[in-house]
């Protein structure tokens, strides 16, 4: 009795070593506030930028303006587009990168995460080198003579496209490496044993098993592509607003926080559902 | 196998004269790891009868495997030429060719439930949907899973993925069947009974079986002919009897089953009896149409059940020769008792004699004088 009591209780301080800390942080910076953004987004803003503590919600109204349905749209869109192409250029790549011999494979691995050394504001400020009308790209396509008149790439959504499937690419490599390192590529010449040719043992049995990786990649570089907003204020500038934008511009410039709560929250709403997605798609795979 | 008249443009397998498989001057040079060339597989030809049990027999890094690899289609030839049915193979992909293979690890999906991994197949072939369900079930009834439709590969025993593999090859119908190491994974008794079935279920499919393994008991057991490979090339080919009664070499000898290999000298030459002079005794053999000369280095070899032992004073049987020697250890192993006895400073004959009745098993004693004696047909002069 004594034994398993004080045994009970060796556990119980356990519990409290290892699950406070990490829940008092979670609960205390990141839940409180939430519940501040939401209970904000559903008051309304004063004449100077302050807050009254009046119940409405007309801020959920407002993002139904086709104005603010637009941004939502284009975010969406963009976001969606930003994790196909990192899909389709990061499959091949993590598909290369496994299959390489080591120390090799290290040192490819190794490449795709060192641009996180440095810092993404440097980054995205070396593509708009690039892109700029007297840019590298316009330069050298006028000096080979394929156009006479610089190109408009800055500032377009094809600019924020590129910047956000270069800043997310490596979160869809590294959990596609993860899947394709550990698949089993004797089933494929299974496969073509059977009479799959190299398509069709791809499609029946490698993509499906390494459709883990692929719904976590895509989760990955899904939810901070909806949510950005230094990229396509750098490279989309007042042209190309995304979510990100639309609620710094409220919390910062136009001093609406509720609006922008409202804006947060519905953001949250979206990726939420991805996220949603991605468990129920988990799970399956548990079986 | 029923022939049938196939006006698809695929050529008919209708030819009983046309050997199953041609392994025609094969090699095979791999890219070693630092630059250097891996030769795996070195000028092997190889004749493969219709409706053959056929095994690739041989230690680890023989080649048999890549051989095998080469004829699904893994693997092309670096030079020579895989023939199936007296078509050339060429770099036909391995989903062009008429075989299917079993593999070591089964590589079954696991993502597809049993009756999934073997529909696969037939599915890639465009079969009816009807037809695929009738055959899948039929192909589970013969290799004795029915029932098993919807499990997953990962809730089946080990012996039950293999019948898997093996019924997902065998639901294609191949003209040959590759098997690579099938039943390696499996435990002693499973592995013996599966030998059995296996050998069974070819007897009812009547289709040409390639085996790969490096048991010699089980490439004994199961084949109508066996290759015996070393080094990337193959030193043997014949029937399970021939290969163990005859070998052609040290190699063979000493792979198959227990041999007395004795190094020596050709002392005397008596037509086909030769008489090979090692440590200090005259062993005789038959030299068994080889060409050798006297004084000639020469491996004397001899199976140990074909030694007889008897007492110094017993009558040696016509015929059969005998030296003698001292007992210098005994071991009973049940059906037999093995004897190791000494017939010359260095050299040692083994000695295995059935235990026919109560007393065979102590008749000799460690320290006891006796005779060796054998019929000098049975033992062989292996030239390198």
């Amino acid at each position: 009795m004594h034994e398993s009591l004080s045994r009970r209780r060796g556990h119980r301080a356990q519990f409290w070593f290892l699950f406070t800390p990490g829940a008092f942080w979670l609960g205390f910076f990141f839940l409180l506030p939430l519940l501040i953004v939401l209970v904000y987004s559903f008051f309304t803003r004063g004449p100077y930028g302050n807050v009254i503590y009046r119940w409405t919600a007309d801020n959920y109204a407002r993002l139904l303006n086709p104005i603010y349905f637009q941004i939502f749209w284009q975010s969406l869109w963009m976001a969606v587009t930003t994790t196909v192409i990192s899909l389709l250029v990061g499959y091949p790549l993590a598909y290369y990168i496994a299959r390489q011999r080591q120390p090799w494979r290290n040192v490819l691995l190794l490449l795709v995460i060192i641009p996180f050394w440095t810092n993404f504001l440097v980054r995205t400020y070396a593509i708009m080198v690039l892109f700029r009308t007297e840019g590298v790209v316009n330069a050298v396509l006028q000096g080979l003579g394929v156009i006479q008149e610089p190109l408009q790439i800055m500032y377009t959504p094809f600019a924020v496209t590129f910047g956000l499937v270069y800043g997310y690419l490596p979160f869809m490599v590294l959990p596609l490496y993860a899947s394709i390192e550990k698949f089993d590529f004797s089933l494929i010449e299974a496969a073509q044993d059977l009479g799959a040719n190299g398509w069709r043992s791809f499609l029946r049995v490698m993509l499906p098993l390494t459709l883990p990786g692929i719904v976590a990649g895509c989760i990955l570089v899904f939810i901070p592509a909806i949510g950005a907003f230094v990229t396509p204020d750098l490279l989309g500038g007042a042209k190309t607003m995304m979510i990100g934008n639309l609620t710094q511009q409220q919390f910062l410039k136009a001093r609406n926080w509720p609006f922008g709560s409202a804006v947060s929250i519905s953001l949250m709403v979206i990726v939420s559902i991805a996220a949603w997605i991605y468990f129920r798609y988990g799970e399956e795979e548990m079986l | 196998m029923a022939q049938s008249v196939d006006l698809s443009g695929r050529e008919l397998r209708t030819s009983t004269a046309l050997p199953a498989v041609e392994v025609r001057e094969v090699t095979k040079v791999f890219p070693g790891p630092h630059g250097e060339t891996v030769v795996a597989v070195e000028d092997v030809t190889l004749t493969i009868q219709e409706g053959e049990f056929f095994s690739l027999l041989g230690p680890s890094g023989c080649g048999k495997t890549t051989t095998l690899r080469m004829i699904a289609g893994f693997e092309l030839p670096t030079r020579g030429e895989i023939w199936i049915h007296g078509r050339p193979m060429g770099s036909t992909p391995p989903y062009r060719r008429p075989v299917n293979t079993v593999f070591q690890n089964y590589a079954l999906f696991p993502h597809m439930t049993i009756y999934e991994n073997v529909a696969f197949g037939l599915e890639m072939e465009g079969v009816p949907k009807d037809e695929i369900r009738r055959r899948v079930l039929e192909v589970l009834e013969l290799v004795r899973l029915p029932g098993m439709e919807s499990r997953r590969p990962r809730q089946l025993s080990g012996g039950q993925q293999q019948r898997v593999a093996l019924a997902r090859a065998l639901v294609k119908q191949p003209e040959v069947l590759l098997l690579d190491e099938p039943l390696g994974a499996l435990d002693l008794k499973l592995r013996k009974a599966m030998q059995l079935e296996l050998k069974h279920i070819q007897h009812r499919v009547g289709i040409t079986f390639i085996y790969v393994t490096h048991d010699q008991e089980e490439a004994l057991t199961m084949s109508d002919r066996i290759a015996v490979m070393d080094r990337g090339q193959v030193l043997q080919v014949g029937a399970p009897a021939e290969i163990y009664e005859a070998p052609v070499n040290r190699f063979v000898a000493d792979f198959i089953g227990e041999s007395n290999l004795l190094e020596g000298q050709i002392a005397r030459l008596e037509g086909e009896r030769a008489l090979i002079y090692v440590d200090g005794v005259e062993l005789a053999a038959h030299r068994h149409a080889q060409e050798v000369q006297l004084h000639q280095a020469v491996t004397f070899a001899l199976r140990p059940e074909k030694i007889s032992l008897l007492a110094t004073t017993a009558e040696v049987a016509p015929g059969h020769v005998s030296v003698t020697g001292v007992v210098e250890e005994r071991v009973y192993i049940g059906t037999d008792t093995r004897y190791m006895v000494r017939i010359g400073d260095q050299a040692q004959l083994v000695v295995r004699m059935q235990n026919l009745t109560h007393q065979d098993a102590d008749h000799f004693q460690p320290g006891d004088r006796v005779q060796l004696s054998w019929d000098p047909a049975v033992a062989r002069v292996l030239v390198e």
